[in-house]
């Protein structure tokens, strides 16, 4: 289930072999500088070589990220991101690309592109980083900015609904959706890793903080004092429980969700859900990744891994069978085939 | 031209060339049994170029004119560089297709009618207010009234076969009628209808039956005035096979691939008259090909624009419309420098305009059709058959100046096809890799070549060459994120000059003729066999004209000015509103450069541009 390592190192890369020469010029207090660090600190971890590593991103505040990663890596243009990197991936499967958008990039001018790498299953990772808002074009709101936010371009406030990144993810077939938040570094640090072992595409949705444009978006969630009433952190085969002292749990009551209390009402530990990743049904994720404050706890963990073949894998097995079955082995063998004829 | 008398009775006449144009309903195998014309005669010797003309719509209502579809080929004893103007035989399977394809057929040739198709609704529905056998509407033709669709019935009956079967092999039985009058041998095309129908021997016996009723009926009835012999032409030795433009253009691709050793990666969109390309590499994937039909043409040139950027040759193939959404990612591969073909298979536009017609009227968003000074290089493959060779180029070109390359064919040359004495891939040109180096231990992705201009190509994978690039301005060297205004303008001016010296590298210009005339004929791309014909003649009557056709947009030849500046009079001819002109004149003002130019989705003729010649020749 997990991919394979190419070549053990010689010497351990450590978090400062992937931290770049340049300078990062991301907004000071930006949640972006969170995920860089979470990002260089998990990627020691997956004994692959460096040199394998390729990052590839769009356009907007995150989409700097490659910059500042002492990889490969190539900053190419608005929402395109997916596309580029499904390339790289099929020119060299044995390279583990890394995808960096935010929610305009992946969402609004990049949609097509999004949905339809999840939809092929291409094994590349991508890493969402949702902030509600557009930064680098200075505020605007954006495809997931709640209705009613006001931002320059809405300043009566957005009447727009917002889209849910999971719904997208479920909805194209996507066999890898975790949601993670710019405050959690060390959650950050492990989802990433968890993603690069998925064979698949891995879709990571980090809610990150815009300082400038949109403080707090994300706040009823990642506030010190809503940590235990609003986070829910998700294990495959473990219950789902949360609260401070973990009492809290999610019980289904026919086909909906909700919020029991173990020892209230005769609720006791075998009431609550336990979860399942990789139920190939996804009807339980995306019921869990909807859930919300004020209501519910923010789901916060892999929620969706399942193996389904992927678009490379595909791609190889079909080359191999057409090879095996082959009657012509070059151009040249190809040009002679068919109707030719010699004038002499 | 001779007349003798073969078997007493009919005579033959010798011709140098002739045309003959097959048209019917989109689902009478039009393009099928031209097809089959076309290879038997190449077999007999003939040199050919045919021409498919179908509609855009896949089963238009039958029985109208909107549904028909031709296919024409002219083939000769002589160079044959263009399906011919005019039709000298006419094959009209119903009143539609009559009704569309008379304008093609010369006055005095001859057309041939299946009779059982015109009847009243058929005739009506083809917008004719009379029955055009009857009013006279063809009183300038020999006529000749073939009862077809019955004759193929009574040559198939006893077979095991529905009547929608019959009446799909009436196609054989004017395929076997032509060959009669070509005096051709039927056996390729039984061989070709055992091969095709090899699971269903009823099909395949009708279709030969059909063919030989075709022939023999040829042979009995007394309406066709002679059988023609076109002799073989005076080819230069060697193996040959047919090949059309979008086949050659996925061919050249694939033979650059394999001599650099890399994977050619083919991302595409369907569209017509480009999605061949496409279907073509899909079907050779055991030779290191990549194809991904993309959910749209941006991610077509993404995903072919990361798969260079990854080590292997990216490709994407479109039309203009696609184009249009392409350009902001061929921008970015000017800006990163990576290796990129674009393959633009003109049509009809703007818009939608004429997805199955043929025009020339993209080579201003080749060369300019980007945000900013985004230069890429431009070629134009010329027939059919040199698409291989300039998608080679183009391969080539990209490689090892890294950058877009634009290769323009349009629906002309993809669909049309020709005989084509084809290289082994030895022959070829070398295809050289720029191989990264390091400076002091240092890899610096904008270090360039002292004479191309063109950086290494890094690749994902090799270590020590870790390095990022992309959209953003690049400080010269380092390839860092840079706003420096001095750095800026340097770099345009770099990226610039580098297309330019591409020049370096190609050949020059050749001028057809004597270097004297008192006119130069200027093409380029896909209207060459037109042009070249119509100059040859002229040529040949003693008419001071010269000729030179380009294939490099740009940069263009280095010789380009010191060929224009022995002429008074330049005479730019394509199928636009004259873009290939304004482009040499903004290059080199104060020349006479004068257009001429056609947009009605065909081709030029040969006997329209003789005329415009002659009537640039008096003055």
């Amino acid at each position: 289930m997990e991919n394979t390592i190419d070549i053990p190192q010689e010497k351990p890369l450590t978090k400062k072999d992937f931290e770049s020469d340049q300078l990062v010029r991301w907004c000071p207090g930006c949640g972006d500088y969170s995920i860089l660090s979470a990002m260089t600190n998990a990627l020691p971890q997956l004994n692959i070589p460096r040199e394998n590593f390729v990052f590839v991103s769009g356009i907007g505040c995150a989409a700097r990220f490659p910059y500042y990663m002492n990889t490969y890596g190539f900053h190419t243009i608005h929402g395109r991101g997916p596309a580029v990197a499904t390339g790289v991936k099929l020119a060299n499967p044995k390279l583990s690309v890394w995808e960096i958008q935010g929610d305009g990039d992946a969402m609004a001018i990049g949609g097509n592109h999004f949905i339809h790498a999840l939809r092929r299953n291409i094994d590349i990772n991508i890493i969402l980083f949702n902030n509600e808002i557009y930064g680098l074009t200075k505020g605007q709101y954006s495809p997931t900015s709640p209705a009613g936010l006001v931002t320059k371009s809405t300043p009566y406030g957005s009447v727009e609904r917002p889209f849910q990144a999971a719904e997208l993810v479920i909805g194209a077939q996507g066999t890898f959706y975790a949601r993670t938040i710019d405050t959690n570094p060390k959650l950050m640090t492990e989802i990433f890793v968890h993603a690069a072992k998925h064979v698949g595409t891995s879709l990571v949705e980090v809610l990150q903080n815009c300082v400038i444009f949109n403080d707090d978006a994300h706040a009823a969630v990642t506030a010190k004092q809503n940590r235990d009433d609003f986070q829910l952190h998700v294990k495959h085969s473990q219950p789902l429980l949360f609260g401070k002292e973990n009492k809290k749990g999610i019980r289904l009551n026919g086909l909906k969700l909700e919020v029991v209390t173990i020892g209230e009402n005769g609720i006791t530990e075998n009431d609550i859900l336990v979860h399942d990743a990789h139920n190939e049904d996804p009807t339980l994720h995306l019921m869990l990744a909807r859930m919300a404050p004020p209501h519910f706890p923010m789901a916060l963990g892999v929620i969706r891994e399942v193996r389904a073949k992927t678009y490379d894998e595909a791609i190889a097995e079909e080359r191999e069978k057409i090879t095996a079955n082959a009657r012509y082995h070059s151009v040249d063998d190809l040009l002679k085939s068919g109707e030719i004829w010699e004038i002499k | 031209m001779s007349e003798t008398a073969i078997n007493g009775k009919k005579t033959t006449k010798e011709l140098e060339k002739v045309v003959i144009r097959f048209a019917g309903d989109s689902g009478d195998g039009m393009q099928l049994t031209g097809s089959q014309f076309s290879f038997t005669s190449a077999l007999w010797g003939n040199d050919l170029a045919t021409f498919p003309d179908f509609p855009a719509e896949i089963r238009a209502p039958q029985g109208t004119v909107e549904g028909v579809s031709g296919f024409q080929v002219q083939i000769g004893k002589i160079d044959i560089y263009t399906p011919g103007d005019q039709a000298d035989v006419l094959v009209a399977m119903n009143p539609a297709a009559l009704k569309s394809n008379l304008q093609f057929a010369r006055k005095g040739g001859n057309v041939i009618v299946d009779l059982d198709a015109f009847v009243d609704r058929n005739i009506e529905k083809a917008g004719f207010v009379t029955n055009p056998l009857e009013d006279g509407t063809l009183a300038d033709y020999n006529v000749v009234e073939a009862p077809i669709s019955s004759l193929t019935k009574t040559a198939l009956e006893g077979l095991q076969l529905d009547n929608k079967s019959i009446m799909r092999s009436k196609n054989m039985f004017a395929l076997g009628m032509m060959y009669w009058l070509f005096d051709r041998s039927l056996k390729e095309t039984e061989k070709y209808i055992d091969s095709k129908f090899k699971k269903t021997p009823a099909l395949a016996e009708g279709n030969k039956r059909a063919l030989n009723a075709g022939f023999h009926y040829a042979e009995t009835i007394e309406a066709l005035p002679a059988m023609y012999k076109v002799p073989p032409a005076q080819i230069e030795k060697g193996t040959y096979r047919h090949i059309s433009g979008n086949t050659a253009t996925a061919w050249g691709l694939m033979a650059a691939a394999e001599k650099v050793g890399k994977k050619l990666f083919l991302g595409s969109y369907p569209i017509t008259p480009a999605s061949d390309i496409l279907h073509e590499l899909s079907r050779h994937k055991n030779l290191g090909v990549i194809t991904m039909q993309a959910e749209d043409e941006i991610a077509a040139v993404c995903s072919a624009i990361g798969a260079s950027y990854a080590g292997q040759l990216g490709v994407t193939t479109s039309s203009g419309p696609g184009i249009a959404l392409k350009g902001e990612a061929i921008g970015l591969a000017v800006m990163a420098e990576i290796p990129l073909v674009v393959v633009d298979v003109q049509r009809g536009g703007p818009s939608t305009g004429l997805p199955t017609k043929t025009e020339q009227a993209d080579i201003n968003i080749a060369v300019y059709g980007r945000n900013s000074e985004s230069p890429a290089v431009v070629l134009a493959a010329s027939t059919p058959a040199n698409c291989f060779d300039f998608a080679y180029l183009a391969a080539k070109i990209a490689i090892e100046h890294m950058t877009p390359v634009i290769l323009l064919t349009d629906g002309y040359l993809a669909n049309g096809s020709e005989p084509w004495k084809f290289p082994t891939t030895a022959d070829l040109p070398p295809i050289t890799l720029h191989e990264p180096h390091k400076d002091n231990g240092v890899y610096y992705p904008y270090v360039r070549d002292a004479e191309t201009l063109a950086r290494g190509w890094a690749v994902p994978g090799t270590p020590g060459f870790e390095h990022r690039i992309g959209g953003l301005e690049k400080q010269e060297k380092t390839g860092n994120v840079s706003y420096d205004p001095q750095n800026h303008e340097k770099m345009v001016r770099t990226r610039a000059e580098k297309v330019t010296r591409v020049a370096n590298y190609l050949p020059e210009l050749e001028v057809q003729g004597n270097g004297d005339g008192k006119l130069l004929v200027v093409g380029w791309g896909g209207t060459f066999g037109g042009l070249h014909t119509a100059v040859t003649e002229l040529q040949q009557a003693n008419r001071k004209i010269d000729f030179v056709h380009f294939n490099f947009i740009n940069p263009l030849p280095k010789n380009t000015q010191a060929v224009f500046e022995k002429y008074n009079k330049i005479l730019v001819c394509e199928l636009n509103m004259g873009q290939f002109a304004s482009l040499l004149r903004s290059k080199f003002p104060g020349m006479n450069i004068l257009s001429y130019t056609k947009i009605q989705g065909q081709p030029f003729l040969v006997t329209e541009l003789k005329e415009v010649f002659l009537e640039n020749l008096k003055d």
